[in-house]
């Protein structure tokens, strides 16, 4: 009966404003991190507060990022994608193929952006027409991606791709901001409209935190997931295109392991790995400490398996601290 | 070994004393005393929800009891665990035996207590044998090196049977060991009854049929709403007695049924049918009227329902709504057609914990709210509004996550969310299950508001009191079949009970 003293006739919209829910968010803790981080590289290395070097550093999570912001959603919905870092090794050694069949530019991005929604939609037909696990689906994936890679390219590698193709990767739009940073920015800015803004991102809430219940009330469960897919396959695909065209060249190896950066990165971001909830922004922030923690080290000559450690670590952190937080809080209540 | 053949001059193996059980809400048991005797066949009986469930998850440790005593032997003993209970010597067989599909029947039976060999490995031999052993006592001709999933679900209840006599219980518990059993099964497990009575155990057999209560129980005790309301031996009653027992009571609970104009048909289901579930469903509905589904949980109501909202598909079946042949392939359609179903399963099928009040309120019905696929947050907070007001919904704020609400209230959220969507038919299935009376007063209320304002409602309810105060129309399902359908004026508790137990003339 405690319930009814509480309760005006008039039931509130919200009793707490948004910026007071704001402040005590996991973004606003991401943020904390994120100035420490930018801080700390400042004064442990001259080169730091350089623009381009700055500039530099954006590279190191710009493409990951842009496969993050799909697997945000992803994970929201309550699934996983583990194939993504495959997709970008297919895509790219499909580009690479088109190159010695003498396609340019153009067609060259067609073909990644292609490939990409492809792989995606192998994925989600597996997942939502067959209704297998998506955690199963995505590792086979996984292997099956990249073993083409292997098959068609062997122990060689593509090269020749043409001048204009080294935009995506190598390109800058005005001054020091370069054509993948300004990707990053709109897809941050198209993902996070798309999560939080529209009937769809209320949906895959819904279904991440109840699939059930969500079919009930009218969701077409199988439908929406479909599309986070085929979207995370697409952007594998645009990922792979700034890559490969940063790199100049395809090896079946390229991008291994970027699979569990984007997972990081996302459950970083505030992302629950048990689906239900997260933010776009959380990821954005995510982006920025994974991005400058790399380019931290890099400046300091921290070897690469170190940062391979730090990835490592940083993933079962931040799993393992809510979970942790939340028992320590119930403890206390006792 | 000879037996006293009259029970009541034994001492009972187990007795429950004043035992009582809440739930946040719901006095589930209250002040229930209970004997079992050895070598005897008590049947426990009443309607659903009197709480038979809840007392044999108390004798089996699952559930612990907020007041009362417990005695085994005489002696005054408690069961906090599932295992301690086990030790004691009370074993259950449920509806669905909880036995491991992949483990080996062996291995089932005896699980957690295997024989070792001197490294502490399992004994495989002695384990196979003492299976064998115990199978043939129950009469089942099994072989215990078989999984267990390759069995049909009267052997599974051979081998839980066999496991009972594995930790040698005293107590065996079978609830509803017949419900998907065979004739011939039936007759199997009667026979063992017999056996497992011989040698004194002390048995308790919940069952809806009357038939085989008379067939092998020695001893009868009713529930009612959470109390014991008879007990004495079979001999001494018949049928009738008993019904009255089950469903006489003094109307506590006053129903806001409102006399409305019955309209044209609105809903025509034709032909139904389903491989395992329901056949041959057909009923018309009609504008304004409240339809009560009456049975016995387990006769294939709620299945039915869902095929009707495209969860399941149908096998064959029509559905007419004014007048328009529909098919509907999933919730989504059901929805835009305007026929929505209130889930019975609250926190599974209904609310959806983590998102808020609003978010709730307003899923179904976002293509209204929104604009071209935006979300309207204004729009949704009027919408939401509107409805929970209309529920009586008591909560701080429409932004609090609906996890925070209590059963009722998360009730009211679940109920406006559908309503919202502006319906022509809504399925209540189960409505008031498990939620506090004053929650259940207001559903009520609703219910009869929305039917005078012309919407058709189908109640799916296993209580006969709403049943009979809400419904204008009753049909009752048996075994996925219709069994009987009543008027509201020739509705008697008596006549439901009947229809739904499947007795056909009155004893």
């Amino acid at each position: 009966m405690a319930e009814a003293h509480l309760s005006p006739r008039i039931i509130p919209d919200r009793l707490r404003s948004r910026s007071s829910r704001a402040l005590k968010s996991w973004e606003s803790l991401l943020l904390v991190v994120a100035l420490l981080i930018f801080a700390f590289n400042s004064f442990a290395s001259p080169y730091f507060l350089d623009p381009w070097n700055l500039s530099d550093a954006t590279f190191n999570f710009t493409e990951k990022a842009l496969i993050a912001f799909a697997m945000a959603l992803v994970i929201i919905s309550g699934e996983i994608d583990l194939s993504v870092a495959s997709i970008i090794a297919l895509t790219s050694t499909a580009m690479g193929l088109a190159v010695t069949m003498g396609a340019d530019t153009p067609v060259l991005v067609l073909v990644g952006l292609g490939t990409g929604l492809l792989c995606g939609m192998v994925n989600g037909l597996l997942i939502t027409g067959l209704g297998l696990p998506s955690i199963v689906v995505t590792i086979g994936t996984m292997s099956l991606f990249r073993g083409l890679s292997f098959i068609i390219l062997g122990d060689k590698a593509y090269t020749g791709y043409p001048e204009s193709f080294a935009f995506f990767g190598q390109g800058y739009v005005w001054w020091v901001f370069s054509f993948e940073l300004a990707l990053f920015v709109v897809t941050a800015i198209v993902f996070g409209v798309l999560l939080h803004k529209t009937n769809f991102g209320r949906s895959v809430y819904a279904i991440g935190n109840n699939q059930t219940a969500a079919l009930f009330s009218g969701v077409r469960v199988g439908r929406v997931k479909f599309i986070l897919f085929l979207l995370t396959g697409l952007m594998a695909g645009i990922a792979s295109i700034c890559l490969t065209s940063r790199l100049g060249s395809t090896r079946p190896s390229i991008a291994l392991g970027v699979e569990l950066e984007v997972v990081t990165m996302v459950v970083l971001g505030g992302v629950s790995i048990l689906g239900g909830s997260g933010t776009i922004p959380g990821v954005v922030l995510a982006a920025f400490i994974m991005g400058m923690v790399t380019f931290g080290f890099g400046l300091l000559n921290v070897p690469g398996i170190v940062m391979s450690i730090f990835i490592g670590v940083l993933l079962i952190s931040v799993i393992a601290l809510p979970i942790l937080w939340s028992r320590a809080r119930r403890r206390m209540a006792h | 070994m000879l037996q006293e053949t009259t029970p009541l001059r034994m001492k009972p193996a187990i007795t429950l004393e004043g035992i009582s059980k809440s739930f946040p809400g719901v006095k589930a048991l209250s002040d229930v005393s209970l004997s079992l005797y050895p070598g005897s066949v008590t049947a426990l009986i009443g309607e659903n929800g009197a709480g038979k469930s809840t007392l044999v998850k108390i004798l089996t440790g699952i559930y612990q009891p907020d007041g009362g005593t417990i005695r085994v032997n005489g002696i005054e003993t408690q069961f906090p665990t599932a295992m301690a209970a086990s030790r004691h010597g009370v074993t259950a067989i449920h509806q669905e035996t909880v036995l491991f599909d992949e483990l080996s029947v062996a291995e089932n039976i005896f699980l957690g207590h295997a024989p070792r060999n001197r490294f502490g490995l399992i004994d495989w031999k002695t384990l196979n044998g003492n299976a064998r052993e115990l199978l043939a006592r129950v009469g089942a001709d099994i072989d215990p090196t078989i999984r267990l999933r390759d069995l049909g679900i009267a052997n599974k209840h051979m081998v839980a049977i066999a496991r009972a006599l594995s930790i040698d219980a005293g107590v065996v518990i079978m609830d509803e060991p017949t419900a998907a059993l065979s004739h011939k099964e039936i007759h199997e497990l009667y026979e063992l009854i017999d056996r497992l009575k011989a040698d004194g155990k002390a048995i308790l057999f919940i069952s809806h049929k009357f038939d085989e209560i008379f067939r092998i129980a020695d001893r009868y005790t009713v529930f009612r709403d959470g109390g014991m309301v008879g007990e004495g031996l079979i001999a001494d009653v018949d049928q009738d007695r008993l019904v009255k027992m089950m469903v006489g009571r003094d109307v506590g609970q006053v129903f806001p049924k409102v006399d409305v104009d019955i309209g044209e048909p609105v809903l025509t289901v034709s032909g139904y049918r389903h491989p395992t579930e329901f056949e041959d469903i057909h009923f018309e509905l009609r504008r304004g009227e409240i339809l009560g589904f009456y049975g016995l949980i387990g006769a294939g109501r709620s299945e039915f329902m869902q095929s009707l909202i495209g969860i399941t598909r149908p096998s064959a079946g029509a559905v007419k709504l004014d007048g328009k042949v529909l098919v509907i392939r999933s919730p989504a359609e059901a929805i835009e057609a305007g026929i929505v179903y209130v889930p019975e399963e609250r926190g599974r099928q209904g609310a959806i914990i983590g998102l808020s009040i609003f978010q709730n309120v307003t899923l179904p019905s976002l293509h209204r709210t929104s604009r071209s696929g935006f979300l309207k947050l204004a729009n949704e907070f009027a919408l939401a509004r509107e409805y929970t007001q209309r529920l009586d919904l008591r909560a701080a704020s429409l932004d609090q996550d609906v996890g925070t609400l209590s059963g009722g209230n998360q009730q009211k959220v679940v109920i406006a969310k559908w309503l919202a969507t502006q319906p022509k038919v809504i399925i209540l299935d189960e409505p008031t299950k498990g939620i506090d009376i004053g929650s259940k007063a207001a559903v009520h209320a609703f219910m009869s508001e929305l039917a005078g304002q012309g919407l058709s409602v189908i109640m799916v309810s296993s209580e006969i009191p709403e049943i009979m105060g809400m419904a204008d129309r009753v049909i009752v399902m048996r075994e996925g079949r219709i069994a009987g359908r009543f008027e509201r004026s020739e509705l008697t508790a008596e006549k439901l009970v009947r229809a739904a137990a499947g007795i056909v003339e009155a004893a």
